[in-house]
């Protein structure tokens, strides 16, 4: 996230004591930074959705499928593949990682108490990392821009081509998971094992194949997450602790297992952290997050769009 | 009788003090004697940990934020304040109560994963500040820790630092088991089976749950102190995620709940690095592989498993 700090900073000494035209200009250019990032941060908090309502288990590892996706595609291109050909290969290992994940290391868990499941996906995150600095390596790596870097001025502000990539990658990730979920017959039985896993098997839902499509899904969408914003923001093997954290931070201020919720507190916490960083203090722009988080669970804790949880005894 | 003496806090206390006892005169060289006083301070932290996640239930997925705070008070308290070493010992452990106070009374209204997620949030701050700050913390190439001096004695030394350290694990050990078989400690697990029936018998859920928090924090302040004291040195890692996963592992590994499995687990994972020196770039995985593995194949733990094992042959 070095080259959007990088903006902020040089936009922000500019726009000191300056005309009202550059301060709408620094706002707008804040708000763009804002939702590029805060759209990778909806998609991890999509991908963490999809897999908490079908099986309620919080992934912690969600954050490594963004790591896997810009790794891969990086090296994959390095090794002489066209960028679609690698991102391509890329997100079918992000795949194969979230279905293996599932496989061996949740599905034998079943049952067991979040404490567990939680320290299972972190202990399963710290693996891939450490996998992933064996067959990468542990250096900050780029992709190019999809379509140019020759920025684009809208009110003062600028915006790089690549923003739209990836806010119109997330809007068509968002659309089309809808889809599936609604209009599809596989879709329906995701979200019948979401709503009562026990009804879905008795209508004859198998199950375990739901989870897996959850866990399967969830890691596309965050490996896609990551190839689109590889260009902006960089890539590492341990880049996905922080993806993690403020995707499940907007999940849960959009509220646990709503999607709309979980897009909608993606962007927000994007557009936090990118005022935070230009207006107060870039050195602690990942708090601001956090502390936004806090105030969102005392004051409200089903989050924006949660249901209020009915507690049984 | 087996029974008797596998639950009997005495045997507990004479156990672990034997061990310590005995470590030196096995120990090869110094070296083994200083991973060993690493274990004893790790062990005093995971005690804290035993409290809150094994009697209470209470999970923190940020606990080397306190860690940190107890490290960087002997480091800034002498070296930028002048204050006496040992006073800014007991000072950090008053600040990391006071802090755990502070965010625990909010956040302690969390739940599960909820909770998790504060925790580390907290944690994350912390560590975010320690290596902003560089005024005062020396930032992330981290700061000396001036020598300790009691009353003229300069502390220094691996075997002094492993009586130390060994002594603070006994203590920390007694507090543990005492709390454990008080009336508070079967109120923190009976919340920690039901807060809704512990309300209902007449346990007050909140005061408790804050003051399994303020106490496993200052359990860790006072390790981080003595981690800091030892190594001379502190980086704003020891307050790093990474700490804080390695804490609550060494709780889980060794067996929720019980004082002997934090010093296992606190032993497994303090050694386990050093034992993969060799194998460096594989450390992270190892390490992930293994958390992995025990939470599904012996999610009691290594002591908790042991003792039913015993308790099953005698029987």
């Amino acid at each position: 996230m070095s080259i959007v700090d990088a903006r902020h900073k040089a936009g922000h000494d500019e726009a000191e004591g300056a005309a009202p035209g550059k301060v709408m200009a620094e706002f707008l250019q804040l708000v763009f930074s804002g939702l590029t990032v805060g759209a990778v941060y909806a998609l991890v908090a999509l991908g963490f959705t999809l897999v908490y309502n079908a099986s309620d288990v919080i992934n912690f590892a969600q954050g490594d499928f963004v790591m896997i996706g810009g790794m891969g595609t990086v090296f994959l291109m390095a090794a002489g593949l066209a960028l679609p050909v690698a991102a391509f290969i890329a997100i079918l290992a992000a795949v194969l990682v979230g279905l293996l994940l599932h496989r061996l290391a949740i599905e034998p868990a079943r049952g067991a108490s979040p404490v567990s499941l939680i320290m299972i996906t972190i202990g399963a995150s710290i693996f891939i990392k450490g996998v992933a600095q064996l067959v990468f390596d542990k250096q900050f790596h780029s992709l190019p821009a999809f379509s140019g870097t020759t920025p684009i001025a809208i009110g003062g502000a600028t915006l790089l081509p690549q923003s739209f990539w990836v806010i119109g990658g997330m809007l068509v990730l968002v659309l089309g998971l809808w889809v599936f979920l609604e209009r599809t017959l596989i879709g329906k039985a995701v979200l019948a094992t979401a709503a009562n896993r026990l009804a879905a098997k008795l209508v004859g839902i198998n199950v375990t194949v739901v989870l897996a499509l959850a866990f399967g899904l969830s890691a596309a969408i965050g490996a896609v997450g990551g190839i689109l914003v590889t260009p902006i923001t960089l890539t590492r093997y341990d880049v996905g602790t922080l993806f993690a954290l403020k995707g499940f931070a907007a999940a849960m201020v959009g509220g646990m297992g709503n999607p709309i919720g979980a897009v909608v507190g993606g962007l927000l916490i994007g557009l936090l952290e990118a005022f935070g960083a230009g207006y107060l203090s870039s050195t602690y722009k990942d708090a601001v997050a956090f502390v936004a988080i806090l105030v969102v669970l005392l004051l409200m804790p089903q989050g924006l769009f949660g249901r209020r949880a009915v507690e049984r005894v | 009788m087996l029974k008797r003496v596998l639950s009997s806090r005495l045997a507990v206390l004479v156990l672990l003090a034997a061990i310590i006892a005995v470590v030196p005169v096995l120990a090869p060289s110094s070296f083994y004697l200083r991973v060993a006083a690493l274990v004893w301070i790790f062990a005093l932290a995971a005690l804290g940990l035993t409290i809150l996640t094994g009697y209470a239930g209470q999970v923190s997925l940020g606990h080397a934020g306190f860690l940190g705070i107890g490290a960087y008070a002997v480091a800034v308290g002498p070296a930028k304040l002048g204050l006496d070493p040992l006073l800014s010992l007991l000072l950090g452990a008053v600040l990391c109560g006071l802090v755990a106070y502070a965010v625990g009374r909010p956040i302690l209204r969390l739940k599960g994963y909820y909770l998790a997620i504060a925790t580390l949030g907290f944690g994350l701050i912390v560590a975010l500040v320690l290596t902003s700050e560089s005024a005062v913390t020396g930032g992330p190439d981290g700061m000396q820790v001036p020598r300790m001096v009691l009353f003229g004695w300069r502390v220094s030394g691996v075997s002094t630092w492993y009586w130390i350290t060994g002594g603070a694990l006994l203590v920390g050990a007694l507090l543990a088991l005492n709390i454990q078989a008080s009336p508070s400690g079967r109120a923190l697990r009976a919340l920690h089976d039901s807060e809704v029936a512990a309300a209902g018998v007449g346990v007050d859920v909140a005061k408790k749950k804050l003051a399994a928090f303020v106490l496993s924090a200052v359990f860790a302040g006072v390790a981080g102190s003595l981690l800091a004291l030892m190594n001379g040195f502190i980086t704003p890692d020891a307050a790093g995620f990474m700490h804080s996963i390695e804490l609550v592992a060494m709780v889980i590994i060794g067996g929720l709940g019980s004082v002997v499995g934090a010093v296992v687990g606190a032993a497994f994972l303090v050694v386990l690095p050093q034992a993969l020196t060799v194998l460096q770039e594989y450390e992270q995985a190892v390490l992930g592989l293994l958390i992995m593995v025990f939470m599904i194949l012996l999610p009691a733990g290594i002591v908790p498993s042991l003792r039913r094992l015993l308790l099953e042959r005698a029987a």
